[in-house]
C-alpha cells in the first residue's frame, strides 16, 4: 500500500468538489458541536443531581437562634418518626464544606460566602419521598425550625427545564447528524463519479479493493475530522465567551456549577473519534452498497 | 488455461440468455478469435473471465481455478493475471503515456524503482520508444492502442483479452496492432480477441470460435471469418 498515492487521491477528491466539501464539513461541525454541548450538559446535570437531588430529599432548616435543647428534642422526634428512614445533622461547618465542594469550580462564589451564612439543618431521607406534605405539616411549626424544604420540588423544576434543553439539543444534533451523513454519502458518490475512469482501470488491472476504496473513505474521514475540530473550537469559544463571559453571573449566583475546562478539552478527541469512525463508515457503505466500487 | 463448461448467463430482465450452454476451452499460449455479431455474447464471455459477472449455470475456470470458488477479495489477484485491451483504449487523459502504464503498476502496489525499470522495457516492446511523455491526445489512435496494450501487458499476465482492439483503427494501423498482439502471443501469453474485423481474421489464420445468439456455432483451428 502506497500511502502517498492514497493521501494525494483523497486530497484531490476533497479539493475537486470544494463547495460540497465545505457544506459537508459545516453540517458535520454543527451536528457535533450540538452533540458535544448536549453531552456536556448531560454530564453536568447528572453531577448536580447526584450532589443535590438524591442525597437529600427533605431539609429541615433550623432557626438561627436554635438552642441545644430544641435541637436534641427535634432529633429524637425525627429518629422516632415512622416516615423517616434516616436523619443526618448538618452543622454550619458541614454545610460550608459541602458548599465548597459543590462549587469548587466557582472560587469567587466560595470566597464570598462565609460559614455563618449557611443555616444548620437536619437532612432527612423519607421512606416514601411522596409523604413530604405530611412532614411539612408535622415539623414546620416545631420550635427551632426555620422552614422545611423539599429540594426535590425546588431543583426538579430547574432540572426539567435543563432536561428539555438537553433533549432539544440532542434532537437537533441528530437531525443535523443525519444531514451530515447524507452529505457525506453524496460527496462520495460525486467523487466516485468524477474518478470513474481511474476506478475502472484500477479494478481492471487488479488493484485491491482497499486500494480503490481507501481514498474515498479517507476523504470522508478527513472531512469528519475537520468537522470535529471546528465543533471543538466552537465549544471552546462558547465556554470562553458565553459561560465564562456573558453568562458568568448566572453560574456564580446560581445552583449550577460551571462546566470545567477539562471537560471541554476532553470533548475534542471524543468528538473526533466518533466523527471519523462514523464518516468513514458512511463512506465505506456508500461505496459498498450504492456506488459498487 | 481457460475452460468454460456448460456456461449459461442470463441477465435479469433479459428475454434470452446472453450465453447459452457454452463449453469451450483455450490452451496456454493459444491465439483465439471470438467472432459474431453484436449481442452474440462476446462481451459477456470477457466479463465472465474477469469475474465481473458470474454464470447463471456452469463453471468458468482460469488457470485451473474455478472462478466461483474465488472469494471477492481475491478477485483483484485474478485480474492481475489477465490483461485487457478495449476498442476505446481507456487511457487516462490527464496522464502521460508512461504515467498511464505506470499507474497500472502503482495501484497494485509496485514501488517506484520497479516502475521506472519496467515501463521503458514495455514501451520498447510495443514500439513506442521516445513517446513516453506524450499525452494521450498527442498520440494517434494506433499509438494510443499500443499504450493500452503496454498497460495490459506490463504486469506479464497469463492471458490478454482484447475486445475489438482494432474497432476504432484504420486497416493499416489494425495490421500493425495485430502484429504486436502476435508478438505478445509468441512470448507465451494466451491471447483472446473478440472482433468483427473479417480481414484480420482471414489474414491471421488462427483458431476461430463463432458465437451467435449466445451459442457456439463454429470452432475451427486456422479458421476464416466465414
Amino acid at each position: 500500500m502506497r500511502a502517498k498515492f492514497v493521501l494525494t487521491e483523497a486530497a484531490t477528491g476533497l479539493w475537486r468538489n470544494v463547495t460540497m466539501t465545505v457544506a459537508m464539513i459545516l453540517t458535520t461541525a454543527i451536528s457535533l458541536a450540538l452533540l458535544g454541548a448536549g453531552g456536556l450538559l448531560y454530564v453536568q446535570v447528572e453531577k448536580v443531581k447526584e450532589l443535590l437531588f438524591f442525597k437529600v430529599e427533605v431539609t429541615i432548616f433550623l432557626d438561627e437562634g436554635v438552642t441545644q435543647e430544641q435541637r436534641d428534642s427535634l432529633k429524637t422526634k425525627l429518629e422516632g418518626d415512622t416516615l423517616v428512614q434516616s436523619v443526618t445533622y448538618e452543622s454550619r461547618d458541614d454545610a460550608y464544606k459541602r458548599f465548597q465542594e459543590l462549587f469548587k469550580d466557582s472560587p469567587d462564589l466560595v470566597q464570598n460566602v462565609k460559614p455563618e451564612a449557611l443555616p444548620e439543618s437536619f437532612r432527612v431521607k423519607l421512606k416514601d419521598p411522596r409523604r413530604f406534605e405530611t412532614m411539612n405539616q408535622r415539623y414546620s411549626d416545631s420550635d427551632g425550625v426555620d422552614k422545611v424544604s423539599n429540594q426535590q420540588q425546588l431543583v426538579g423544576k430547574m432540572f426539567s427545564t435543563i432536561d428539555a434543553i438537553k433533549t432539544t439539543t440532542f434532537i437537533v444534533a441528530l437531525i443535523q447528524g443525519i444531514a451530515a451523513l447524507l452529505l457525506i454519502a453524496n460527496t462520495i458518490q460525486v467523487a466516485a463519479y468524477s474518478r470513474r475512469r481511474e476506478v475502472g482501470i484500477m479494478k481492471l488491472v487488479g488493484a485491491s479493493n482497499w486500494y480503490v476504496r481507501l481514498p474515498f473513505i479517507l476523504e470522508a474521514a478527513v472531512a469528519g475530522l475537520i468537522g470535529a475540530t471546528l465543533a471543538w473550537i466552537s465549544l471552546i469559544l462558547a465556554k470562553w465567551l458565553l459561560l465564562d463571559g456573558a453568562l458568568e453571573p448566572v453560574f456564580t449566583s446560581g445552583i449550577i456549577p460551571v462546566i470545567p475546562w477539562s471537560y471541554i478539552i476532553a470533548t475534542g478527541p471524543l468528538l473526533a473519534l466518533f466523527s471519523v469512525i462514523l464518516a468513514g463508515a458512511a463512506g465505506w457503505s456508500t461505496l459498498r452498497f450504492y456506488v459498487k466500487v | 488455461m481457460i475452460t468454460l463448461d456448460g456456461v449459461t448467463k442470463t441477465y435479469a430482465k433479459a428475454r434470452r440468455p446472453a450465453l447459452d450452454d457454452v463449453s469451450v476451452s483455450v490452451e496456454k499460449g493459444e491465439f483465439v478469435f471470438f467472432i459474431g455479431p453484436s449481442g452474440s455474447g462476446k462481451s459477456t464471455f470477457i466479463r465472465l473471465l474477469l469475474k465481473e459477472e458470474s454464470p447463471t449455470k456452469g463453471t468458468v475456470a482460469v488457470a485451473g481455478k474455478d472462478l466461483s470458488t474465488i472469494r471477492s477479495w481475491k478477485v483483484p489477484q485474478l485480474r492481475r493475471s489477465i490483461g485487457c485491451v478495449f476498442q476505446d483504449f481507456r487511457l487516462l487523459p490527464n496522464k502521460t503515456a508512461a504515467e498511464n502504464v505506470g499507474f497500472a503498476l502503482e495501484v497494485i502496489g509496485k514501488t517506484k524503482p520497479v516502475i521506472r525499470r519496467v515501463v521503458p522495457e514495455v514501451f520498447t516492446l510495443v514500439g513506442l520508444e521516445g513517446k513516453e511523455n506524450r499525452m494521450p491526445h498527442e498520440l494517434s489512435g494506433g499509438e494510443q492502442q499500443r499504450v493500452a496494450i503496454a498497460r495490459a501487458f506490463v504486469n506479464r499476465p497469463l492471458v490478454l483479452l482484447a475486445d475489438e482492439p482494432t474497432g476504432n483503427l484504420d486497416p493499416d494501423t489494425s495490421v500493425e496492432i495485430m502484429r504486436l498482439l502476435d508478438r505478445i502471443n509468441r512470448t507465451g501469453t494466451t491471447v483472446i480477441m473478440a472482433t468483427h474485423d473479417s480481414n484480420i481474421v482471414n489474414q491471421m489464420r488462427r483458431r476461430v470460435v463463432e458465437l451467435d445468439r449466445g451459442r457456439i456455432i463454429r470452432d475451427q483451428a486456422r479458421g476464416v471469418y466465414g
